[in-house]
């Protein structure tokens, strides 16, 4: 069988004809832009007029996504979690999925360490906050703006 | 939803003038779990993580089950799965006389459940098809995939060749385009992997749920705008055989997890 | 009855803190997608995951169709005493799940 390798030329070709296409499958984090009503609203519900301040609170989602199905997210609290000073409750907040909540925990000073972690959906590129309510009252938060694109190979219609 | 059509169509302006692949040299083949970003590696790799190990748990409560006229479980007959099905899926697609051709291991499950177990077969992709052959394949974890080329199935090998070499599709392209001369070249920021199927059933990202071998075969032939064989047909399952020829030696890592 | 995969360590020193790993199979359908059918598929999500170490909430969560399929949650809590957790995950009709697990506490 007479075999050749294909020629850098042809790679070049499939490789810039993806990339054309404007399919990258990146998500970078850029830092955050304002947040829509909705999910102002669901803050609100979730947490009431308490002002959100900017800091020890630290979200984590990884640089490439490769699938926004399944997107693993960690939140962990700068708190030393002892019986008058701690955690009591986290959210998390989409603003382009249909719906703004993500997830809300409750912990408290048995928790030992204000941290948790799970896998999210991501449907489009935007901003996901975390906000952190304190045993004192006050609330802190973290955002980053998340860009979810699109993987190759995949079905034509849903299972 | 159309977004297979978008990245693939971009291909057609592209496709190259026909050239005939090279295999990947025998020591340079790797597992696509290195293909994939390392949250998805990590999370195939805790198995209190990987999701898959739910099928494989459900798998187990099936093996254990008695079914069908025979009143018997897998387990009545095989014994215990980590001794009767160590290294079973390292062999699989198997030639098998009742047929005169190769068959995958789901085919082959299916097959034990009507001829032995004498209950009805389950559907292809059904989950308790799918939940079985993640536990029969969990049981060879890390054991080398060990295809033989033998007499029977050597016509089938070069006929599951013949299919990965070949253009197809209104894209006029070819699985070998891709996996043998493209791996390892970064793809709209994909990784092109070099399709070794070493982790099937797969839990897939995209899908949510755990699938076969044959489905993601069929997703990457619609992707290119080919027609996609049905479950079960002789095309597929010789596709399925030449991919895990050409793993030959790699371990299995069942039930992987891909984006 | 959804099968769940759930990770505590067998044992711990008092006062430790554990990190505790919980995976449940279920589809968490968001109610946004179209089936191939061009209808709607119905929402069909688990809303409610609590946990409680020998009778005591230490853990509780509120999920939202934004939680991937299958959900997964880790968490921490500090080992007090032997005896067993519970983990609960309620459906948005109501039905409940519970596993338990239990710890050594030395
Ligand atoms: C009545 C007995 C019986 C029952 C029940 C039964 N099998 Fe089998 N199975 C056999 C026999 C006999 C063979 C062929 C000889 C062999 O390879 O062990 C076989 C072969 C197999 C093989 C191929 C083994 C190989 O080495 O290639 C697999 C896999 C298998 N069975 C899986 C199952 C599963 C899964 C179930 C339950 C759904 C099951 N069997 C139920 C009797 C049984
Ligand atoms: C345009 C390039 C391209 C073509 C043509 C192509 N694939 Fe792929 N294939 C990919 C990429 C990129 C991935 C990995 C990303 C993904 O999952 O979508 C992949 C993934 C796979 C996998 C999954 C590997 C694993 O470990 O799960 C298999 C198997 C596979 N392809 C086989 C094939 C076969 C067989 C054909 C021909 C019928 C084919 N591919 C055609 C690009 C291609």
């Amino acid at each position: 069988m007479a075999r050749s390798r294909r020629s850098r030329r042809e790679i070049l070709q499939i490789a810039g004809a993806l990339v054309g296409s404007g399919m990258a499958l990146r998500l970078s984090i850029r830092p955050a832009r304002a947040t829509p009503e909705m999910m102002q609203d669901a803050v609100r519900a979730a947490i009431g007029e308490a002002a959100v301040k900017k800091g020890r609170v630290k979200l984590d989602l990884p640089p490439i996504v490769e699938n926004g199905n399944s997107v693993p997210c960690t939140v962990s609290v700068e708190s030393p979690m002892t019986a008058t000073d701690y955690v009591k409750a986290i959210h998390v907040f989409n603003e382009k999925n249909p719906q703004p909540n993500v997830i809300s925990v409750k912990l408290g000073p048995r928790a030992g360490r204000a941290a948790f972690s799970t896998r999210i959906r991501l449907a489009d590129s935007q901003t996901i906050t975390a906000i952190a309510e304190m045993a004192d009252g006050t609330c802190w938060s973290d955002d980053i703006d998340v860009i979810v694109t699109l993987a190759a190979c995949i079905e034509e219609s849903i299972h | 939803m159309r977004r297979t059509g978008a990245i693939f169509a971009a291909l057609v302006a592209a496709a190259p003038v026909a050239a005939r692949a090279a295999d990947i040299p025998f020591d340079q083949r790797r597992s696509d779990s290195e293909f994939v970003s390392a949250d998805t590696r990590a999370m195939q790799n805790d198995d209190t993580a990987n999701p898959g190990m739910l099928a494989v748990l459900d798998g187990e409560t099936l093996w254990n089950t008695k079914a069908g006229d025979s009143n018997k479980s897998c387990a009545d007959c095989h014994g215990d799965a980590k001794v009767g099905m160590k290294g079973v899926a390292t062999r699989y697609p198997a030639f098998a006389a009742e047929f005169g051709r190769p068959i995958d291991l789901e085919e082959q499950i299916n097959l034990s459940r009507s001829t032995d177990q004498k209950a009805a077969p389950f559907a292809f992709e059904s989950k308790d098809l799918l939940a079985l052959t993640a536990y029969v394949a969990y049981q060879s974890r890390g054991m080398p995939i060990a295809l033989q080329e033998t007499a029977k199935l050597k016509p089938f090998i070069e006929d599951g060749r013949a299919i990965f070499e070949r253009r197809q599709g209104q894209l006029n392209l070819s699985c070998a385009q891709c996996h043998d001369d493209n791996w390892g070249k970064t793809l709209a920021g994909n990784l092109i992997p070099q399709a070794m199927p070493t982790g099937y059933p797969i839990y897939r990202l995209e899908w949510q749920e755990v699938g076969s071998l044959q489905r993601r075969l069929r997703n990457c032939l619609s992707g290119m705008r080919a027609a996609p064989y049905n479950f079960g047909a002789l095309s597929l399952v010789e596709l399925e055989l030449y991919l895990m020829w050409r793993a030959r030696g790699l371990p299995i890592e069942a039930p992987a997890v891909r984006p | 009855m959804p099968r769940a995969l759930i990770h505590v360590p067998a044992t711990a020193k008092k006062g430790e803190t554990v990190e505790i790993k919980t995976l449940i199979a279920h589809v968490m359908e968001t109610g946004y997608r179209i089936g191939v059918t061009g209808a709607p598929i119905p929402r069909d999500i688990i809303e409610d995951f609590v946990c409680t170490y020998n009778g005591e909430e230490v853990f509780r969560a509120k999920l939202y169709p934004a939680i991937a399929a299958n959900p997964y949650i880790t968490f921490f809590t500090t080992a007090t005493a032997s005896g067993t957790l519970a983990f609960s995950w309620t459906d948005q009709h109501g039905a409940t799940q519970v596993q338990t697990a239990e710890i050594k506490v030395e």
